[in-house]
């Protein structure tokens, strides 16, 4: 037992004064590494784009973060006249506050974390419930019709999105038996879940995406539509609130995504490796995983509403329901585990197939590569 | 109570689910409107009701400027008509006084005006694709991929002419100076690049199925109604019309050149089809500067020398078509003698194009009205000359 491990070694007496020191660790690490993750967000995509990204501020732009937050910090906190002003005003704390409480439950090695809840799962999605009130009330407290289009799309897809991101979690609580994160971490010692449910795992990571806004759904805050969508109006520090939330959204759901399905701190050397490589572990999966979100983010355009809630309600919940069934039959019956892997094998690739018919289907594909054959006359 | 003063306030004896339409002002100020376009949009929801365009933010007056201006110096205003196509709006305006005074033009002159007109038609349309793919929300990507052929092309622009946006490279009577040395090399190496652009956001953006998912079947148009509009250039073209003032009425040197309009058996007209055309043109206009690089007098004048100091010109009047990059660059010049023009009149491509917007953006998604008007491919500098 290290001196951070969940039984609250580190002031053993007072439990509250445990509790805040380590929520002062954490919250201070996540705004770090969110800062970094901005930085390294432009360095990444600059590179995509043949460019080369923050040069100037420091060794290869790395204090850019620091000059970033300073000019937000610096900037004037501007409230239009027509916006609701307490709505206004303290919607950046109610989308910021609940993206901030699901770092409260994730276990970042095995003894490494705030508290280890045994309903540490259904503590994350209840949390990020929360977070659509935020961003509801800085749609139509702003006062302005871009964000309050922003935040009725964001309303629609982030509740549209979550049934499918809890069905496709509910499939691996299954599997796993339990909801405690830790618990489920530590079942993946020597195969991680992506194995047994490739199917939740395409559903969840799709899902998350829409949840974050992120490319290609980032549809709420469509820059080329409606310029930023719900925070709009926002300035300075404020702005900056819904920007971190953005990114520490973005790492939250990496680490869980990784501790759910890639095995997090446990898989592949489980408990004999130490903390040290546990955390490096967990770092590591939670960065691979977020480097994909960036690279889709570069490649891919925005998907139009209608097309966004068809893809929903039409695709992923069906299929994510479909595996809930399937894994119940098995679970319940005592099937082999590797019918698991079969029957949301064959749904992963039911859903790429799905994807990739409606790219085939395209009537015009035949002739999109013979430019230079086409012609009426020479 | 309402948050917005401009609207309707529903009072609780109306009907309960009765909706109120919003208006959404999209410009002058807005990234989607490519300059300082507006657009006033009613919307149900998501979907458009009306759309209302504005213009004229942009008018500097550029008939006047002209008719006011000796016909050299009335050279720099044409350039920023189509500002990103610099080159061949010189060359309409230079052919249009040329028409109406009756001056010849040395044949490599005019090979060397073809090449430039063409390089400008490839970096107007290379702005389309990056500017396009934005709009549709790829982050940028796209455009940073056009800005690398396009700044290769300025720098040519700027080794031929000593200036990459605006040039001011054309004269009545020819070219104000000949061409680099090394010009040739120089521009079969930035063919190759251009081609290898080209290539690259084709796989970037016709490769990537919710582009194609976004743009086909969205607002397509038929060739009479796009006639009856006044539509020409790639929309027109888009529509499964092959219409091409460079081969219709050949200007220049452009009867001795082998090019292609593209068509396919199944356009139609839509937002998809008119982003094919402008990516399929541009290899023609790779293949036209080949063949006048080829072609072209190895050396000799490049300005006819028997032009007077200050050209004056008869009564008269001379009318132009010319294929610009959006469409029909049309350029009537009238002369009552003297040394100005007595009536410069633009029939601008971007004006007329601008025309289908409303009945395009009717009925559509608002994320479609974007993309229907970054399909338009408009450029403020000549819809409000």
């Amino acid at each position: 037992m290290t001196p951070f491990s969940f039984g609250g070694e580190l002031f053993g007496m007072w439990n509250w004064l445990d509790a805040v020191v380590r929520v002062v660790i954490v919250v201070t690490a996540m705004t770090l590494v969110v800062m970094y993750l901005t930085y390294g967000e432009r360095k990444v995509v600059a590179r995509f784009q043949q460019r080369l990204g923050p040069t100037k501020t420091g060794p290869a732009g790395l204090f850019q973060a620091f000059a970033d937050a300073l000019k937000l910090v610096a900037k004037e906190d501007i409230r239009p006249t027509n916006a609701d002003r307490w709505v206004f005003e303290l919607a950046p704390y109610a989308t910021f506050v609940p993206v901030f409480l699901v770092l409260l439950v994730l276990p970042f090695a095995k003894d490494w974390g705030v508290r280890n809840l045994t309903l540490g799962m259904f503590f994350v999605f209840a949390v990020l419930g929360l977070n659509i009130v935020g961003i509801i009330m800085a749609g139509l407290g702003s006062g302005n019709k871009f964000a309050l289009l922003g935040g009725v799309r964001a309303a629609a897809q982030m509740i549209s999105y979550e049934i499918p991101l809890v069905l496709s979690l509910l499939a691996v609580a299954m599997v796993a038996g339990t909801l405690d994160l830790n618990q489920i971490a530590m079942l993946q010692e020597d195969r991680p879940f992506i194995v047994l449910q490739p199917l939740a795992f395409l559903i969840f990571f799709t899902a998350m995406l829409s949840e974050m806004h992120r490319a290609p759904f980032d549809i709420p805050v469509a820059e080329s539509e409606i310029v930023g969508g719900y925070f709009v109006e926002y300035s300075g520090i404020r702005w900056s609130m819904f920007q971190l939330t953005e990114y520490a959204s973005m790492w939250g759901f990496s680490v869980f995504g990784s501790v759910v399905f890639l095995g997090g701190w446990a898989f592949p050397f489980g408990e004999d490796w130490g903390w040290g490589w546990q955390l490096a572990l967990t770092f590591m999966k939670s960065i691979a995983w977020i480097l994909t979100i960036f690279w889709i983010r570069t490649t891919v355009p925005r998907l139009r509403i209608d097309q966004l809630m068809a893809f929903c309600w039409k695709v992923l919940l069906p299929l994510s329901i479909v595996q809930l069934v399937a894994n119940g039959f098995i679970l319940v019956y005592d099937w082999p585990q590797e019918l698991l892997t079969a029957t949301s094998g064959a749904g992963a690739v039911l859903l790429i197939a799905i994807i990739i018919t409606r790219s085939v289907r395209r009537p015009k594909n035949k002739y999109v590569g013979s430019y230079r054959q086409v012609g009426v006359t020479s | 109570m309402s948050i917005w003063p401009d609207e309707k306030v529903l009072t609780p004896g109306e009907a309960e689910f009765d909706t109120v339409d919003m208006t959404i002002n999209i410009g002058p100020q807005h990234p989607a409107t490519h300059g300082v376009f507006r657009m006033i949009l009613r919307v149900d929801g998501e979907v458009v009701v009306d759309c209302e365009p504005y213009i004229g933010y942009l008018h500097r007056g550029l008939e006047k400027l002209t008719e006011a201006n000796d016909y050299r110096q009335a050279m720099g205003y044409w350039d920023r008509t189509d500002y990103l196509a610099g080159m061949a709006c010189e060359h309409a305006y230079v052919m249009a006084v040329e028409a109406l005074a009756q001056i010849d033009v040395p044949e490599r002159a005019e090979y060397i005006r073809v090449i430039m007109a063409e390089l400008s038609r490839i970096n107007s349309h290379f702005l389309f694709l990056g500017a396009f793919g934005a709009d549709v929300g790829s982050f940028g990507t796209s455009f940073i991929y056009a800005w690398r052929e396009r700044e290769r092309i300025y720098d040519l622009f700027e080794e031929v002419a000593g200036d990459r946006m605006f040039p001011t490279y054309m004269r009545v009577g020819g070219v104000a100076m000949d061409l680099p040395d090394n010009f040739e090399q120089r521009c079969r190496w930035l063919l190759g690049s251009i081609r290898q652009g080209i290539e690259d956001l084709d796989g970037l953006l016709t490769g990537n199925e919710i582009f194609v998912e976004r743009c086909r079947n969205l607002a397509p148009m038929t060739s009479e109604r796009a006639i009856a509009l006044g539509i020409t250039g790639p929309i027109l073209r888009s529509t499964g019309l092959p219409w091409d003032l460079r081969k219709a009425e050949p200007y220049s040197v452009y009867d001795r050149m082998k090019f292609d309009i593209p068509w396919r058996p199944d356009l139609q007209g839509d937002v998809f089809d008119r982003f094919w055309m402008r990516l399929s043109e541009m290899y023609q206009s790779a293949r036209i500067i080949e063949q006048c690089l080829e072609q072209m007098p190895k050396g000799g004048l490049v300005l006819n020398p028997d032009l007077p100091k200050t050209l004056r010109v008869d009564n008269g009047e001379a009318y132009i078509r010319y294929e610009g990059t959006k469409g029909e660059y049309g350029v009537y010049a009238m002369s009552k003698g003297g040394n100005k023009p007595y009536r410069m009149k633009l029939r601008s491509p971007s004006f007329c194009n601008l025309s289908a917007l409303r009945e395009m953006v009717i009925g559509s998604y608002v994320a479609d009205a974007i993309i229907i008007l970054g399909s338009l491919d408009i450029v403020l500098g000549e819809v409000d000359k």
